[in-house]
């Protein structure tokens, strides 16, 4: 059900975009309302990563979430989440000891049509997802929580269509980039203020087996010592505002490291915001069963504002202690 | 020659795919409702069978710990595909084996594999399996164990997790139809397409999907199950390190070509090459032509690796061929022997 379109809009803007993670871990260490199983810890550094650039958001005027997540993959065309609101049981496929997690979004229809008739005009394949039942990916789900676990702004969601391998990641950095000035120019259009959320880790070798303690922070690293330099190659770029040189880099990146950005995520959204050359603010770096996960944003000045009534911390406004049982 | 030791757990086998369209909207083309009424063949065997159990692999359902195994007893859904939400919802409630489930992963841990059981309200099993059990045992009449694909794995763990579950079906005395949920080629189409203008991806896909038709027609197995690999590089989407199902299949109903095949139907679904496809053990055995891999019983590698060529995999072996960690022998499967 679309909402209808406002009649007259100013032009809207991408606020910030934001490098954000979405291992189940993480919720599963807040323990949070919405999740059923219970952590004693874990992962801190990740946690206070997030913790970090909510606070960072919460100065930042803004109207929608944007999100593109490697975990709804899809072989044909981008597609888009389209239905106002999306309730539901999510229930991880991998780690569904860790997360099974009940949500309630609220979608941005108007925005999602706004990008999908876009996109329409450009010949990008795209497609509209309008079934209430539809189950949102835990990838959105996990991301969305650790920016704003109170769920108050609407989202939308675009899927990561699977270019790279049907193709090669050189085809997917094309898409990725028609995707990206696609999103920016609906926005604009939209009138909205947006926050760009690539949601995926760098380095993306897992461990095969998993402690007994999920939790147990004595285990974690990062899977090869190569993975990590090239995990601080890429941040070391970020924090140098050199975006272009990173995303250059992102097919040797992704076929050394196995990474998540064969997604296109990070590629879609620096497009989009013309690829700043200020630094990125790297909130923090960490692994979840060795693989590599950096918290990242980057905010032009402008963007900057008076706290909103935004949630900053996950675990404490939802009513339950960070990292406590 | 004596009927094959496997007949006596495995009754049949199958391959079937488990895109949604067979399904959900078998009449946006007539090969979809060919598919659809091969699947009411399939469902009319099993039915004749006397199968206690419909154990299932999907590649549709990756893991990345090890294997997962399904062991809810009632699983209850309304599921809705990622890719083709516009054909509708699907509701499910299967009729799983939880004690087989619980046995088959007891067999899996003592072969040295890395698995464990599932059994949480909400899991979203995958479309595949789903859409299979829909159409082959829409009553539930049979229970069904589905287990995972690790994306990670390859040819020895793959082999060894069929030998555990034909450890499992011997020990509970059971009888069971093996299924594969896979497509041969899998490559969709790019672009959106009209239902009526389906057709296999490339020429390429449909001379590799003929070449497989050819030998699972006449029984070949295990030939198909060695050239796994070959078909992963040729006519496979790289979604995962390998083409597994076949190494599976060929494990549990015994790795040989001593099969009668019938190939119910082949059909372009959305581009990928679909079909229907049965195996059931048989007297005389087509030539084998492409045996030269071994059989490992247990699973001693390393998994913490990076991925390698599989060219580079061939220089050496991380498995054992027999014999049990405490230095026993103890080949439970002896279907190579009978060959």
């Amino acid at each position: 059900m679309a909402t209808e379109p406002q009649k007259s809009k100013t032009k809207g803007a991408i606020v910030a975009g934001c490098l954000a993670p979405h291992p189940p871990h993480l919720v599963y260490a807040e323990n949070p309302p919405q999740n059923e199983p219970r952590s004693e810890c874990g992962w801190e550094t990740l946690r206070w990563a997030y913790e970090s650039m909510r606070n960072e958001l919460s100065t930042i005027d803004h109207d929608v979430l944007v999100i593109l997540s490697p975990h709804w993959r899809t072989y044909v065309g981008t597609h888009i989440l389209a239905t106002p609101h999306l309730k539901s049981l999510s229930v991880d496929p991998v780690f569904p000891h860790l997360f099974r997690y009940s949500y309630d979004i609220k979608v941005d229809v108007e925005l999602a049509e706004t990008i999908h008739a876009v996109c329409q005009e450009k010949n990008i394949p795209t497609k509209l997802m309008q079934n209430p039942d539809f189950r949102v990916d835990y990838g959105t789900i996990v991301t969305g929580h650790m920016i704003n676990p109170l769920w108050n702004k609407p989202i939308v969601c675009l899927s990561a269509n699977s270019v790279s391998a049907y193709y090669n990641l050189d085809r997917m950095q094309a898409l990725m980039m028609e995707l990206g000035a696609a999103t920016k120019e609906a926005i604009e259009k939209s009138g909205r203020k947006a926050i760009l959320l690539a949601s995926h880790s760098l380095s993306h070798r897992h461990f095969t087996s998993e402690n007994e303690i999920p939790e147990d922070m004595s285990k974690e690293h990062i899977t090869n010592h190569s993975l990590y330099l090239w995990d601080m190659k890429m941040i070391n770029l970020m924090k140098a505002g050199k975006s272009k040189e990173m995303v250059d880099l992102i097919p040797d990146f992704t076929e050394q490291t196995i990474a998540e950005t064969e997604s296109g995520g990070l590629t879609w959204m620096m497009q989009a915001m013309d690829y700043p050359t200020y630094p990125a603010k790297v909130h923090g770096y960490g692994t979840v069963i060795g693989t590599g996960n950096v918290v990242a944003s980057w905010a032009p000045k402008s963007s900057h504002s008076a706290p909103t009534a935004h949630s900053t911390q996950s675990g404490v406004q939802s009513g339950v202690q960070l990292g406590t049982k | 020659m004596a009927q094959n030791k496997s007949s006596n757990t495995i009754i049949k086998g199958f391959v079937l795919p488990g895109l949604v369209q067979p399904l959900l909207s078998p009449d946006a083309n007539p090969g979809y409702r060919k598919i659809r009424t091969a699947f009411e063949k399939v469902r009319e065997e099993i039915e004749r069978s006397q199968a206690d159990l419909i154990l299932i692999y999907s590649t549709m359902w990756p893991s990345i710990l090890g294997h997962q195994i399904q062991a809810m007893p009632e699983p209850e859904w309304n599921l809705v595909d990622e890719e083709f939400h516009e054909l509708g919802t699907i509701h499910y409630k299967l009729k799983i084996d939880s004690e087989f489930a619980e046995c088959y992963n007891k067999h899996a841990l003592k072969r040295g594999l890395h698995s464990r059981t599932i059994a949480h309200h909400g899991f979203p099993i995958d479309t595949g399996s789903v859409v299979a059990l829909k159409l082959i045992n829409p009553e539930n009449r049979i229970p069904a164990v589905i287990v995972s694909s690790n994306i990670y794995s390859d040819r020895a763990e793959t082999v060894v997790l069929g030998k555990a579950a034909v450890s499992a079906l011997k020990e509970q005395g059971k009888r069971a139809v093996a299924v594969i949920i896979s497509t041969l080629s899998n490559r969709l189409h790019a672009d959106f397409i009209d239902p009526k203008d389906d057709k296999i991806n490339s020429l390429k896909d449909q001379e590799w999907n003929l070449k497989i038709l050819e030998f699972l027609e006449k029984g070949r197995l295990e030939d198909v199950a060695q050239l796994s690999r070959q078909i992963q590089r040729e006519a496979r989407v790289k979604k995962v390190s390998n083409f597994k199902p076949f190494w599976w299949l060929s494990a549990v109903m015994g790795a040989h070509n001593r099969y009668t095949g019938q190939i119910y139907e082949y059909q372009p679904i959305y581009g990928t090459g679909s079909a229907v496809i049965g195996l059931t053990p048989a007297l005389n055995a087509s030539r084998d032509l492409e045996f030269d891999e071994d059989a490992p019983e247990y699973y001693t590698g390393e998994r913490n690796v990076l991925s390698l060529s599989s060219e580079s995999m061939a220089d050496f072996s991380s498995q054992q061929n027999s014999g049990n960690f405490d230095g026993s022998t103890e080949m439970e499967n002896e279907d190579n022997e009978n060959i």
